[in-house]
C-alpha cells in the first residue's frame, strides 16, 4: 500500500465518515440551517405520506430561544400542565444525577443518563395516552417518570435489591411495569421495535384502541431490527410511533458512522412510505405536537409515524465511558438549540406562569425528593458482593419456563438453594 | 379419525387452535392466500379471514420480533420460518428476546409464542434447505424445542405448543411430511395412510411435552431418535434384526430423562442417531445425559450416528444422511462389544 508506484491509475480510495471536531478542537456547527421556529406548516393528519417528504429534510421547530411559541405546531397545554412537565424534566435529571453519582460510589454496577433529551419521553409521554404502550430503548426513563412510577422502584431496580421489582435479574435501567405501558428493557439494541409494531398490530386486530410508541437511537437505526420494522409497520399500517432519538453521539461513534453525513434520519420514512416528521429535540412543545399529530394519525387507522428528533446526548453514553475521550467537551454547552429545561423554564416565565422563584424551588424540592427517596431506597439495599436474603439461590432458576423443568431442578438441587 | 399426512395433521392442529381461540394467528412468507410452500396454512385464509392467517414480509428478523410483540399484548402467534435453514436473521429475537423475556421482566411479560420451522434433509435442497439447527434451540435457557415424527403426533404436539406459556420451537422433518421415509432412498415410499400413526381425530387432542415415546421395545440396544430418524432407527433394526429399543423423543428440551434412563439400564447400550452435525451437536447433550445417568450400566461406548460436520451437500446427500446401514453397524459396534 505504501509503494504509490503500484498503485493503479484509477485506485478507487474507501471513505471512512469522521466527525468534525474531536477533543482539543472547537465545536464546530458551521453550515448547519435550520428552519426558523413557527414556519413549518402543520399538514393535516390524513395527509398522504408521499406528500410528507419534506418534512424529513427540515426541523419542525415551534419555542424560539427567546422562549415564545410560535406557528402552526404550537400544541394547547394548559399552564398547570406545562408545569408539570417542567417539574417531570427537573424531577428525571435529579435522579439522574443521584443515580449516576450512586454508581460513582460504588452502590451499584451501572447507571445511564438522558441529560439534554428530558424533553423527548416527557412530552411524548404527556402527549400520548396514558395506557398507549411504550417500548423504549435504555433512555426513556422519563416516560415511568412521567407516569408516575414511583421513584423508589425505580431506585430498587437500580441497585438490584430486595425491593427490586425485577428480582436483581436486569441491569440498572432495564425497568420493566406493564400496568404502566412499559415493556422490558432488552440492552440489546433495535429489538424493542418490530416488538412495538407486533403489540401495535395486536392492538389493531383485537380492535382496541390503544397504541404503540417506541424509540431507538439514531446509530441503531443501522440494525436489521429497524429496518424489519419500518418495513412490517408500512406494509400493515401498524398504530406505532417509531421514534429515533438523534443525539448525535453511540458511544463514541458520530451519527456519519449510522448514514448521518448523506441524509436525515427522518429520511429513512421515505423509502417505507411512512410520514417522516424531523423535529428538534429540545423543544418540548414541538415534541409534544409532532407526537399528537402522529398519534392522533395511529387513532384514525392511519398507519405509523417514523419521527427524528434533533437532539443532543450532554452526558456520556454511560457510566462506563468518558466523552472526554472522543469528542469535544464545549459540544454539550454549545449546542445551537439549547437545553430543553431552560428553554420550556424560559417560555413558561414569558408566559408569566412560572418565575426564576417558582424554579429554584421546584429544583430544591425534586432534589430533596430524590435524596430523601434515595435515603429509603438504600435503607432496604444496594448493590453488594453478596445478593439480598429475598433473592434466594432458588429464585435463580424460577421464570426460565412457566413451570420449572427437571433439569433446572436437578441444576438448583445441585447448587443446594 | 382420519388418515393425514403431517401436512394435513398440522393444518388440522391449526385450523383447530384457530377455531378454539380468537387469540391465535398465524402468519409467514406465503403462508396467506398460498397456504404455505409445504400447504401446511392451506384454506386457513379463506376460512378464517386475512388479519388470522396472513402474508410477511421476506424478513425472518421482523417475523419473530412482530411475533413477540404480539405475544406480549396476549396473542399466542404461530409463525412459520419457511425453512429452518432461514431462521437465522431470527435467532437474535428468539435467543435475547422470546427466550428471556419472562425471566428478566420477573414474570411482568410472557412470550407464548410457536415458532414453526420445517427443517432437515433428503429431499435434495442443497445447504440452504437442509439443515437441522435443533442444537442451536436447546442450548437456550428459555425456549422448549419439540419435533414430531408422526402426523398423530404432530397434530398433538403443535397444539400443546400452542396452548404453552412458553416459546416453543416446532421443528418440522419435512423428508416425512408426506410419508415415512425409512432411510433408503432408492426404495419405493410409501404413504402416510399405510401407517398406523397416520390415523388423526378431528378435533381438539393434546399430546404433553417432554414425554418420549418408545416406538419399538428391545433388550440388546437403546437407539435415541426424533423426526425422520425415527423412521430409519426403526428401518434399520427392522433390517438388521438387532432387538433394539427405539425412542422416539418428541421433545428435545424438557427431555423425557426418566424414559431414556430406564431403557438405557435395561439394554446397557445406546446408539444415538440425528441428521444434524455431530460436533457439539443435540446427540453430545443425549451421550453426555446417558453417560452421568447410567454409567454403571453400560456395557459399550455410547455411539452417535449424525450428518458429518460439513455443510449440507447436494449430490453427496445420501452419504451424508445417516442411513439404516451406518446405524446398523452403530449398533452391531455397541451390541457386540
Amino acid at each position: 500500500m505504501d509503494d504509490m508506484s503500484s498503485r493503479k491509475p484509477n485506485a478507487l480510495d474507501l471513505h471512512v465518515p469522521a466527525p468534525r471536531a474531536r477533543p482539543g478542537d472547537k465545536p464546530d456547527f458551521s453550515g448547519w440551517s435550520f428552519p426558523e421556529p413557527g414556519d413549518t406548516p402543520r399538514p393535516d393528519v390524513d395527509e398522504p405520506a408521499h406528500a410528507l417528504r419534506e418534512y424529513a429534510y427540515g426541523l419542525i421547530r415551534v419555542l424560539d430561544m427567546e422562549g415564545n411559541a410560535l406557528g402552526p405546531w404550537t400544541p394547547q397545554i394548559a399552564p398547570e400542565k406545562l408545569r408539570r412537565a417542567i417539574k417531570y424534566m427537573l424531577l428525571t435529571r435529579a435522579y439522574d444525577e443521584r443515580m449516576h453519582r450512586a454508581q460513582r460510589q460504588g452502590k451499584t454496577s451501572f447507571y445511564m443518563q438522558c441529560l439534554g433529551e428530558e424533553a423527548i419521553a416527557i412530552a411524548q409521554t404527556m402527549a400520548l395516552n396514558p395506557d398507549d404502550m411504550c417500548f423504549p430503548s435504555y433512555r426513556q426513563q422519563g416516560i415511568l417518570i412521567a407516569r408516575d412510577y414511583p421513584l423508589i422502584d425505580m431506585m430498587h431496580q437500580i441497585y438490584s435489591n430486595a425491593s427490586d421489582p425485577m428480582k436483581g435479574r436486569q441491569l440498572p435501567v432495564m425497568y420493566s411495569s406493564k400496568k404502566d405501558g412499559f415493556f422490558t428493557i432488552s440492552g440489546n439494541l433495535a429489538t424493542q421495535v418490530p416488538q412495538a409494531v407486533g403489540w401495535a398490530m395486536a392492538s389493531a386486530y383485537s380492535g382496541d384502541g390503544r397504541i404503540a410508541s417506541t424509540w431507538l437511537g439514531e446509530g441503531s437505526t443501522a440494525e436489521g431490527d429497524f429496518h424489519a420494522a419500518m418495513t412490517f409497520a408500512a406494509v400493515y399500517k401498524a398504530p406505532v410511533i417509531i421514534n429515533v432519538v438523534n443525539n448525535q453521539w453511540a458511544i463514541s461513534s458520530f451519527s456519519g458512522i449510522a448514514g448521518g453525513d448523506n441524509t436525515t434520519f427522518a429520511a429513512k420514512g421515505v423509502g417505507y412510505g411512512m410520514p417522516p416528521l424531523r423535529v428538534d429535540g429540545n423543544d418540548f412543545l414541538a415534541v409534544y405536537a409532532v407526537t399528537q399529530w402522529a398519534a392522533e394519525r395511529a387513532r384514525n387507522n392511519l398507519g405509523p409515524t417514523l419521527i427524528e428528533h434533533f437532539s443532543y446526548r450532554a452526558g456520556p453514553h454511560s457510566t462506563s465511558d468518558d466523552p472526554a475521550r472522543y469528542r469535544p467537551g464545549e459540544e454539550a454547552r454549545l449546542w445551537p438549540l439549547g437545553d430543553p429545561i431552560e428553554r420550556l423554564k424560559t417560555h413558561l416565565i414569558s408566559l408569566g406562569e412560572w418565575s426564576e422563584e417558582q424554579h429554584k424551588a421546584a429544583q430544591e424540592e425534586v432534589v430533596e425528593t430524590v435524596r430523601a427517596t434515595g435515603r429509603e431506597a438504600e435503607k432496604v439495599g444496594v448493590l453488594g458482593p453478596e445478593a439480598p436474603a429475598t433473592h434466594t439461590r432458588a429464585s435463580m432458576f424460577e421464570d426460565v419456563y412457566s413451570e420449572l423443568p427437571w433439569h433446572l431442578r436437578q441444576q438448583r438441587d445441585e447448587h443446594g438453594a | 379419525m382420519a388418515s393425514m399426512t403431517m401436512i394435513q395433521a398440522l393444518n388440522s392442529a391449526l385450523d383447530t387452535m384457530m377455531e378454539r381461540d380468537p387469540n391465535v394467528l398465524t402468519f409467514g412468507e406465503d403462508v396467506g392466500y398460498f397456504g404455505g410452500v409445504f400447504k401446511v396454512t392451506e384454506h386457513l385464509q379463506q376460512k378464517y379471514g386475512k388479519k388470522r392467517c396472513f402474508d410477511a414480509p421476506i424478513n425472518e428478523n421482523g417475523i419473530a420480533g412482530v411475533a413477540v410483540g404480539m405475544a406480549s399484548y396476549g396473542l399466542r402467534p404461530v409463525i412459520e420460518i419457511q425453512f429452518a435453514d432461514y431462521m437465522y436473521p431470527a435467532y437474535d429475537q428468539l435467543v435475547s428476546e422470546a427466550a428471556r423475556i419472562r425471566y428478566r421482566s420477573a414474570g411482568d411479560f410472557t412470550v407464548p409464542i410457536t415458532v414453526r420451522m420445517p427443517y432437515g434433509g433428503g429431499i435434495r435442497g442443497g445447504q440452504t434447505h437442509s439443515q437441522s439447527p435443533e442444537a442451536l434451540f436447546t442450548h437456550v435457557a428459555g425456549l422448549k424445542t419439540v419435533i414430531p415424527s408422526t402426523p398423530y403426533d404432530a397434530k398433538g404436539l403443535l397444539i400443546a405448543c400452542i396452548e404453552e406459556d412458553d416459546p416453543v420451537i416446532f421443528m418440522e422433518p419435512k423428508r416425512i411430511y408426506n410419508g415415512p421415509f425409512d432411510g433408503f432412498h432408492d426404495r419405493q415410499v410409501s404413504p402416510w395412510s399405510k401407517h398406523p400413526a397416520s390415523e388423526v381425530p378431528e378435533g381438539y387432542y393434546k399430546i404433553p411435552l417432554g414425554k418420549a415415546n418408545i416406538v419399538r421395545a428391545g433388550e440388546a440396544v437403546t437407539v435415541l431418535a426424533y423426526g425422520t430418524m425415527v423412521h430409519v432407527a426403526l428401518a434399520a433394526a427392522i433390517e438388521s434384526g438387532i432387538d433394539a429399543e427405539v425412542i422416539d423423543l418428541r421433545t428435545l428440551l424438557p427431555v423425557d430423562i426418566e424414559t431414556i434412563v430406564t431403557s438405557v439400564e435395561k439394554t446397557g447400550r445406546c446408539v444415538i442417531v440425528h441428521e444434524a452435525t455431530r460436533t457439539s451437536g443435540y446427540g453430545a447433550e443425549l451421550s453426555a445425559l446417558v453417560q452421568e445417568h447410567c454409567f454403571y450400566k453400560l456395557e459399550a461406548p455410547i455411539e452417535r450416528v449424525t450428518g458429518y460436520d460439513t455443510p449440507y451437500p447436494h449430490s453427496l446427500e445420501w452419504e451424508y444422511f445417516p442411513t439404516p446401514p451406518r446405524i446398523i453397524k452403530a449398533m452391531r459396534r455397541v451390541t457386540e462389544a
